[in-house]
Order: C-alpha cells, then sequence, then structure tokens
C-alpha cells in the first residue's frame, strides 16, 4: 500500500485564513464616505467594523459658536437628502423652550414641506438601493420625481436643496397661491404614473427578490435593543412612528396609515418606504385642503422679525429687526430632548441653553448611528455582496451619521 | 404653564417624577421636571443599576441618544445625559450623570448593545471613560488625533490643519494659521455691566481734575 497520492499545494494541511477587506471608503454603494472593514471566511462575512467620522465637521461644537437662527442652515447639510426633516427637529426644540405658538398656516406648510422632503428622500433612497443590487432603470425614474420635488423646494424657498425655510416661530416665506395648486396637481397626476411605473419593474421583480427577501433578518427585541427607529423598526413589525405616536405640528390633525413589515429582511424595509410615499402623499393632498390662511410666522417680535413694509414706517419694527439679525433672540435657559420622525427614522436635537443667544450645547441625534452600528450582527452569515443590500436598506446618508 | 408651542407631545409627565424617584430611592441624586422634560441626575456608579431598574421595571425599553456636555466651571466637569424612551408608556426621560477627566462612568454596554457607539462619541469628543466599555475607541474624529474637540477650552479652529503637498505627493498636518483672527462677537451691553474694560473707561472712575 505504498500509493503515493498526488499532492496539490492546499492538501497538506495548511489552514487557510480569514482575510480582511477595506470596504470603502470610496465604494459606490457606501452611500457616501464609509470604510467597513470585513473579516471574511471565503465569500462569507464573519465581522464588520464600520468606520465612520470621514465627513466629520464639529456641526455641532460650529453651532455653539452662532446664534439659534445662524445656526439653522447647519442642519440643512446634515442629511442632506431630506433637509427640511433635520430642520423640524431643531426648530421644534427651539421652540420648546422658548414656549413659543406657531400659527396653523405655518404648521400646515411645514407638515406638507416635511412630507415632500419624505418623499424626495424615498425617491434616492428606494432608487440607489436598487441600483446597488442591479438594476438601473428604476433609479432614473424615480430622478424625475426627485427634480419635481426639487424644483418645489425652490419655488419655495429659492434654494433646491438647502432651503433653510423653516425658521422658530413658523416658516421664512409665504409660499404662492400657484405652487400649492401645482403640487396638488402633481400629487394626483404625475407622482403616482411616474412611482408606480417605476415599482412595478422592482417590487415583484425576481432578481430584487432574489437579493432582499430573508436578508439581515432582526427581531422585535433586537431592533428595540439596538435603538432602530424609522422604517427599519417598522419592518421589524412595531408600529411605532412619532408622527403618530408623539404628533408634533399638524400630523394629530392627519388621517395616515403607519405601514409595518411581517419579515424584517431588506425587502420589507424597502416596502415600508414605498408605502410610506402613497401615504405622504396622502398626508400633502390633506394639508393642501385643509390648509387656513393667515400668518406664516409667530408674531411674537421677539423671535420672528417684522414684515419689509412694518419696518417702512414703525421705528420699533426696525429696531426689532436690527435686534434679531445682529444679536438673535434669547432663549430661557434649560434643556430639551425633540425627536422628530425624519424619513430615516429618529432625528433628535438635544438642546442645552444657558439662556443667552448661543445654543450652549446642541447635540444631534443621527438615525444612522444605531442602524450602522448594527451593521456587524445584520451582516454576520451573509455574503459580501448583501452588505451593499443591507447598507442600502439602512438608507445612510453621513453628512448626518458623521455630522 | 400653558403649552403653546407645537413640539411632539408624548403622555404626560404627571407623577412620573414621584413614582421613579421613590423606586431609584437613594441612586437619585436631585430630580427635576422642566420646560416639558423630567431630567433625572444619578449618583456615577450607580447609573448602570439605576437605568437597569428604569429598563427592566419602568418600561423605558430603548436608549435613543447619549449626549456629553461640558461646565468647565464645575470640579466634575462633565454631564453625560442618557435619553430613555418607552414605547409602551410613550414617554422620553433625560438621565444624567456628571463626571470629571479621572471619574470612569460605569459602562451600559451591558444594558443596550447600541450603547456601544454613544459612549465613543461622548469618549472621543469630552474624554469622558466609560468603565467596562470593552472597544473604548475614538470614532468621529480623524485617526490619530489627539484632544477631545467639544471640550469649551478646545479652540473652534482646532491646532491641526492638513493640505495636499504637491512636493511631498500626499497630505500633510501642519499648525492651524489662520489669515485673519476668527471673530467672536460680543454682545453683551455696556449698559448691562460687561466686566471688560472699554478704552475711556479710566475717565469715569479716575479723580476728577
Amino acid at each position: 500500500m505504498s500509493m503515493q497520492l498526488e499532492q496539490s499545494p492546499t492538501t497538506t494541511g495548511e489552514v487557510v485564513d480569514n482575510y480582511t477587506i477595506n470596504f470603502g471608503p470610496q465604494h459606490p454603494a457606501a452611500h457616501g464616505v464609509l470604510r467597513m472593514v470585513m473579516e471574511l471566511d471565503g465569500e462569507v462575512i464573519e465581522r464588520i467594523d464600520p468606520h465612520v467620522g470621514l465627513l466629520h465637521r464639529g456641526t455641532e461644537k460650529l453651532i455653539e459658536h452662532k446664534t439659534y437662527l445662524q445656526a439653522l442652515p447647519y442642519f440643512d447639510r446634515l442629511d442632506y437628502c431630506s433637509p427640511l426633516g433635520m430642520e423640524h427637529s431643531y426648530v421644534l426644540a427651539v421652540e420648546k423652550l422658548l414656549n413659543v405658538e406657531v400659527p396653523l398656516r405655518a404648521q400646515y406648510l411645514r407638515v406638507l414641506f416635511a412630507e415632500l422632503t419624505r418623499i424626495c428622500n424615498h425617491m434616492l433612497n428606494i432608487g440607489s438601493h436598487v441600483m446597488d443590487v442591479g438594476a438601473m432603470t428604476p433609479n432614473l425614474w424615480l430622478f424625475e420625481i426627485r427634480e419635481d420635488c426639487l424644483n418645489f423646494f425652490e419655488r419655495a424657498s429659492g434654494a433646491r436643496m438647502h432651503s433653510a425655510w423653516f425658521r422658530p416661530g413658523g416658516v421664512h416665506q409665504d409660499v404662492p397661491l400657484k405652487l400649492l395648486a401645482d403640487m396638488a396637481e402633481w400629487l394626483d397626476t404625475r407622482l403616482p404614473t411616474l412611482f408606480e411605473d417605476a415599482m412595478s419593474l422592482v417590487v415583484d421583480n425576481r432578481i430584487f427578490k432574489q437579493r432582499n427577501v430573508d436578508i439581515a433578518l432582526v427581531s422585535k427585541e433586537d431592533a428595540i435593543a439596538w435603538g432602530f427607529s424609522g422604517p427599519m423598526i417598522r419592518a421589524a413589525g412595531i408600529p411605532w412612528d412619532i408622527r403618530k405616536q408623539q404628533p408634533y405640528d399638524v400630523y394629530d390633525r392627519m388621517d395616515f396609515e403607519i405601514p409595518v413589515g411581517t419579515n424584517s429582511d431588506c425587502y420589507d424595509r424597502m416596502m415600508v418606504r414605498v408605502e410610506e410615499v402613497r401615504q405622504s402623499a396622502k398626508i400633502m393632498k390633506q394639508c393642501l385642503a385643509e390648509m387656513p390662511e393667515g400668518p406664516i410666522c409667530s408674531d411674537d417680535r421677539k423671535v420672528s422679525p417684522p414684515k419689509r413694509a412694518e419696518m417702512k414706517s414703525s421705528m420699533e419694527s426696525l429696531i426689532h429687526h436690527f435686534k434679531l439679525y445682529t444679536e438673535g433672540f434669547h432663549v430661557p435657559a434649560g434643556e430639551v430632548y425633540v425627536a422628530t420622525e425624519s424619513p430615516k427614522g429618529e432625528f433628535g436635537v438635544y438642546l442645552v441653553s444657558d439662556g443667552s443667544n448661543k445654543p450652549y450645547r446642541c447635540k444631534i441625534r443621527p438615525t444612522a448611528f444605531s442602524h450602522l452600528q448594527a451593521m456587524d450582527f445584520m451582516s454576520k452569515g451573509h455574503m459580501l455582496p448583501d452588505a451593499t443590500a443591507i447598507l442600502g436598506a439602512i438608507d445612510v446618508v453621513f453628512g448626518e451619521c458623521d455630522r | 404653564m400653558t403649552v403653546l408651542h407645537s413640539a411632539p407631545k408624548f403622555a404626560s409627565n404627571e407623577g412620573v417624577l414621584d413614582t421613579l424617584s421613590a423606586a431609584l430611592g437613594s441612586m437619585l441624586v436631585s430630580g427635576k421636571e422642566e420646560h416639558g422634560e423630567v431630567v433625572l441626575t444619578i449618583a456615577r456608579g450607580e447609573i448602570e443599576n439605576a437605568l437597569k431598574l428604569l429598563r427592566d421595571e419602568h418600561e423605558y425599553q430603548a436608549l435613543m441618544e447619549m449626549a456629553g456636555v461640558d461646565y468647565p466651571s464645575r470640579p466634575e466637569r462633565f454631564d453625560v445625559v442618557y435619553m430613555l424612551l418607552s414605547y409602551t408608556k410613550n414617554h422620553r426621560l433625560l438621565v444624567k450623570v456628571n463626571a470629571a477627566e479621572n471619574t470612569p462612568v460605569p459602562t451600559v454596554t451591558t444594558l443596550w448593545p447600541n450603547a456601544g457607539w454613544l459612549e465613543r462619541e461622548v469618549f472621543d469628543m469630552y474624554g469622558v471613560i466609560f468603565a467596562g466599555n470593552p472597544d473604548l475607541r475614538r470614532i468621529l474624529t480623524d485617526y490619530g488625533f489627539e484632544g477631545h474637540p467639544f471640550r469649551k477650552d478646545f479652540p473652534l479652529t482646532g491646532y491641526q490643519e492638513l493640505r495636499y503637498s504637491e512636493e511631498d505627493k500626499r497630505v500633510v498636518y501642519e499648525p492651524v494659521k489662520l489669515a485673519q483672527d476668527l471673530r467672536q462677537f460680543d454682545f453683551m451691553s455696556p449698559w448691562e455691566g460687561a466686566e471688560y474694560v472699554l478704552p475711556g473707561d479710566e475717565k469715569a472712575e479716575g479723580d476728577k481734575v
């Protein structure tokens, strides 16, 4: 029995080690500057260590050196895919400290544009998620809707992305009537046609399902323990939506449904967003139908500036205007944590005031932090290409994650 | 005070402070309710037990966020704030501990896995140490960064700037050089007792000739 086996280099009992690869920081599927150090066993993910902070700009520190009004535009630049959603938390936090009343029309306008922001954000996320797993066309079609949304933002505020339109006490300017009329028409015609067309390519697509169904299952208990929010927690089957549970502005007057997932996988997360777009359109229609006439900003002149016309004739208005745009308003000392349902989840602002005209501390709760942190346990045991699907379904934007 | 603002309305705070004060007993240092937020300050060593009690007995299931705050004038200069959320009671709670640079805060990664990154962030930005956190690395700042940037005594401009050097063909770090001083506007009115001296002030104080 002296049969000599032909020996290949790998049959001599050598151990093949796991190997480590770098995903990002410049990777099209990383949705920004995310670096993930991945430990792979063949093509199976053993461990992921996400390195965030490559886009850290010290926003919170900058805000401490600005007045309350000057700090507002920083929020547009956090999650640059849903700028008004970010502003919403901040203005509500300032208003909570000031205890200032916001006129009804301003509340309706804010809800209207917050929901438009949600649609705008979901167009980008659904599109790029679909593209990450291999489809090109839906992304292009969805970008057409996004373009419409950006045009509406431009017509309301003058800026396509960084609107800086919400203000403590209301909104900056009223919208032209024609804009509301065009929006109503768009909601009835273009949005449903374009969106349902694009979705008909995706939702029952075999390849899309193969890439997403049963990927990154998260139990209800895990979703709570990891601090999930937004579509991530709703996909896990928990009907938690701050717009419904802790209504702010006029959300308590709105009639809308909260979609929840049943399987808590990447497919559910994406489908929750798809349904949210339809519900957002429903909320927007109600806003347009019910919106009253009236002022769009608080008449408390210590918080919101007077009209230009008033300043021409009234000395007091001129003084108020001058004081507001140099010194800014003072906010009573105290601390609040205000969280709203941004398109990506719970976006919170913890604001500490020392009674001066600048925030003493403004901690921003990014939605992506807890989701991205769970990347490691969600990806364990999945294949390398699934990481992009998981990342796409989380909906990360690094402007917000890294602040 | 009547509520005029339209910020998120969660369940009423009525009785929450009393119930939780009684339940926490000696772990509680102080509690207050202001601006519609219940804020509890807990003894530093007991924070893990207190949060465990709040999570298991009082239905505050989720840790949504942690924040550091710096008050340089205090002996224990940092606040670490935990924002808790109860899904079942639909209520939010702020829980605080005080800490200094050399007094570690017990970790709560044992209670919530997402506390890991949140504690890393507070450590990175303020230098608060969390005892028991298995992975207390920096998170948001650059690789090899020194200092804790969100401390009030850390300058807004930082100490280092970086640029691409054409000679070295790589990114180089250099001390910050500002073309003009960073402008800090002071809005304190001299009528309201500003403490700095303005030119000409001595005329008011000095002997009248």
